[in-house]
């Protein structure tokens, strides 16, 4: 049995993503800024580069206060299932096709589940906890309200989330994310192909990682901050860090499902040795993720957020109903 | 060599997934901590559906995961927190019925285990032979073949199960 | 490998925790996850069954018993919130009346 190889990749990844999440919150602010018509943090290092490093040394330097009345072991639990399930996201998610180093194939996705979309929409359940627990476990009406808010929140897009996939599913038939990668060859993207099911997916997405327009759990003017109100220190980055590598998993799902995943249409016709293809199909995945997170960043500071009735409104009398019909179309047109 | 090897190692995960289904279940009931027993029931969920995929069902440790974990736990952690302050003292365990019930289930256990170890199950020897490696698909076909009536009586109850649910819990309005 | 026994005995044990909890607990939602309990038991010998069988109409029942436990969790959970409603407790044995 050979282990060294998937803890070579679970190691890449881990590294990778908490980097993009670490460089993520300085995008975002240097994209807010320059929304805002501001300069933003442009102190520390040159042009602000070092400025993730100072925010992650202040976080673990802060002290770290519970909550007399607070239930201490799910307290501290809670930011932990945040983080974990938003990480874990990332094992069947492929980031490239295979590439050819010493010697053998390897495979560039961590576990190559035959239930991978299933196994996705399962995790994303379980985000619920972290939020839920963390609201209830602080013993503050601000959190609870909170925390209650996301998991209604939550519910309900996981409906239109899961809906909307099948359309992708119907024309693929596969639940593999690799077979799905491969059968969006040539520029057949799933986003040409089912674009309502793209819309949905994508508007289902922001409500699921509490990005803007959905961000009623930590609701500032409302809630003075939702869920994580009580959370200090290190304990509140961990809540941070889950917020943004989720947005990251997020985009990364976009693209694996929609966009074409690793795809890069024309490269295999060049001629480039094999390597150079693999390298350059992990660049394309790269940077079409950073496009997406590009796009949540934007979204985040041009739209206003909803109303807490609206926003129930939507996700089931609007997103539902048109995931259904989706899949309708897609029936039919496969059909015919 | 590495064969041998490798199946000492899936009986060390089996025991391993038994351990923790068991030892969890067991904090669900005696726990006196709500809290605690729900979450020593999300590790139960969970070392069930690691069992699953041991007995290559794939599908349905998915399924577990999401259903169990993702859809009744959150329910129950819902119930826990309507019903409970969040430091819960008052837990009675119904002291005067202990020892009658631990009798009664251990004879219940003793003839289960015992039906279960004396008979000789008809089973095919090759058991990985028989299962394809991805069960998804025979279950999608079966569903919608021999399986149809079932599937949609069982999704008539989902909804009739949530029309009741949200009719009972509703506030009654005061005219 | 492991033989079919062993999953069938640690299910018999799961089942009668769950019959302990049933029986002993006398908070609502401790019986009702006792419940969930004694339900997981039995997919688990349902699913070793299908699968030392070779036969995937184990994982069909397993699928529906899930639906099952679903509306029976959404159903269960509902009535307990009316009750503590009503009553201010999940005791079970102050529930004792059919109407007030």
């Amino acid at each position: 049995m050979d282990i060294i190889e998937p803890l070579v990749k679970i190691v890449f990844i881990f590294l990778i993503t908490l980097t993009t999440v670490a460089y993520l919150v300085l995008v975002e602010r240097r994209v807010s800024a320059f929304i805002q018509n501001r300069i933003g943090p442009n102190r520390v290092g040159p042009a602000g580069l070092l400025q993730p490093v100072a925010d992650i040394v202040k976080l673990f330097l802060k002290e770290d206060i519970v909550p007399k009345a607070a239930n201490k072991f799910v307290h501290s639990l809670a930011p932990l299932i945040s983080l974990v399930v938003a990480m874990t996201t990332f094992a069947v998610i492929p980031f490239g096709n295979s590439i050819h180093l010493f010697g053998r194939d390897i495979k560039l996705m961590i576990a190559d589940v035959n239930v991978g979309i299933l196994y996705i929409l399962a995790l994303s359940s379980l985000g619920v906890y972290g939020i839920t627990l963390s609201g209830w476990s602080s013993n503050n009406k601000y959190s609870l309200l909170g925390g209650l808010r996301s998991s209604a929140q939550m519910i309900s897009y996981e409906l239109s989330m899961g809906l909307s996939i099948i359309g992708v599913l119907m024309i693929a038939g596969t639940l593999r994310l690799d077979k799905i990668v491969e059968s969006q060859a040539q520029g057949m993207w799933y986003f040409w192909r089912t674009p309502i099911s793209f819309i949905t997916f994508v508007i289902a997405s922001f409500a699921e990682t509490n990005r803007l327009p959905f961000d009623l759990p930590e609701a500032e003017p409302e809630l003075v901050g939702g869920y994580h109100t009580e959370y200090s220190g290190m304990k509140f980055g961990l809540f941070f860090l889950a917020e943004y590598a989720n947005m990251i998993t997020a985009s990364a799902i976009i693209v694996t499902l929609y966009l074409g995943g690793w795809q890069l249409p024309f490269v295999g016709h060049i001629g480039l040795p094999d390597l150079a293809v693999s390298l350059l199909q992990i660049a394309a995945f790269g940077v079409k993720v950073g496009l997406v997170l590009l796009f949540f960043i934007v979204i985040r500071w041009t739209i206003p957020r909803f109303r807490y009735d609206q926003l129930m409104n939507i996700g089931w009398k609007v997103m539902l109903p048109l995931a259904l019909a989706n899949i309708l179309i897609t029936g039919v047109a496969l059909l015919w | 060599m590495t064969l041998l090897a490798s199946l000492e190692l899936f009986d060390i995960i089996f025991y391993f997934f038994a351990f923790v289904t068991i030892v969890s279940a067991a904090v669900v009931v005696f726990s006196r901590n709500i809290v605690h027993s729900a979450f020593s029931l999300m590790f139960t969920f969970f070392g069930v559906a690691a069992l699953y995929v041991m007995l290559n069902a794939d599908f349905i440790a998915v399924t577990q995961v999401l259903v169990y974990v993702g859809g009744i736990l959150v329910l129950l952690l819902f119930g826990v927190m309507l019903t409970t302050k969040v430091i819960s003292v008052e837990m009675k365990t119904g002291t005067l019925q202990t020892l009658p019930a631990s009798i009664l289930v251990a004879v219940l256990a003793g003839t289960l285990c015992g039906i279960f170890w004396i008979t000789d199950w008809l089973t095919p020897v090759a058991r990985n032979a028989e299962l394809p490696a991805t069960t998804s698909s025979g279950i999608g076909r079966a569903l919608m073949t021999t399986y149809l009536l079932p599937f949609e009586v069982a999704s008539v109850v989902l909804l009739v199960a949530m029309l009741g649910a949200a009719m009972i819990a509703r506030r009654e309005r005061k005219r | 490998m492991i033989p079919l026994d062993y999953y069938l005995v640690l299910s018999a044990f799961m089942f009668c925790v769950g019959v302990l909890g049933v029986v002993v607990r006398r908070n609502a939602i401790i019986v009702f996850m006792s419940i969930e309990l004694m339900l997981n038991s039995v997919n688990l010998s349902l699913i070793a069954f299908s699968s030392f069988l070779g036969d995937p109409t184990g994982q069909m029942l397993v699928f529906f018993v899930m639906t099952v436990a679903a509306a029976e969790a959404a159903v269960g959970l509902a009535i307990i919130i009316a009750l503590f409603r009503n009553k201010q407790t999940v005791n079970i044995d102050e529930i004792n009346i059919l109407k007030w």
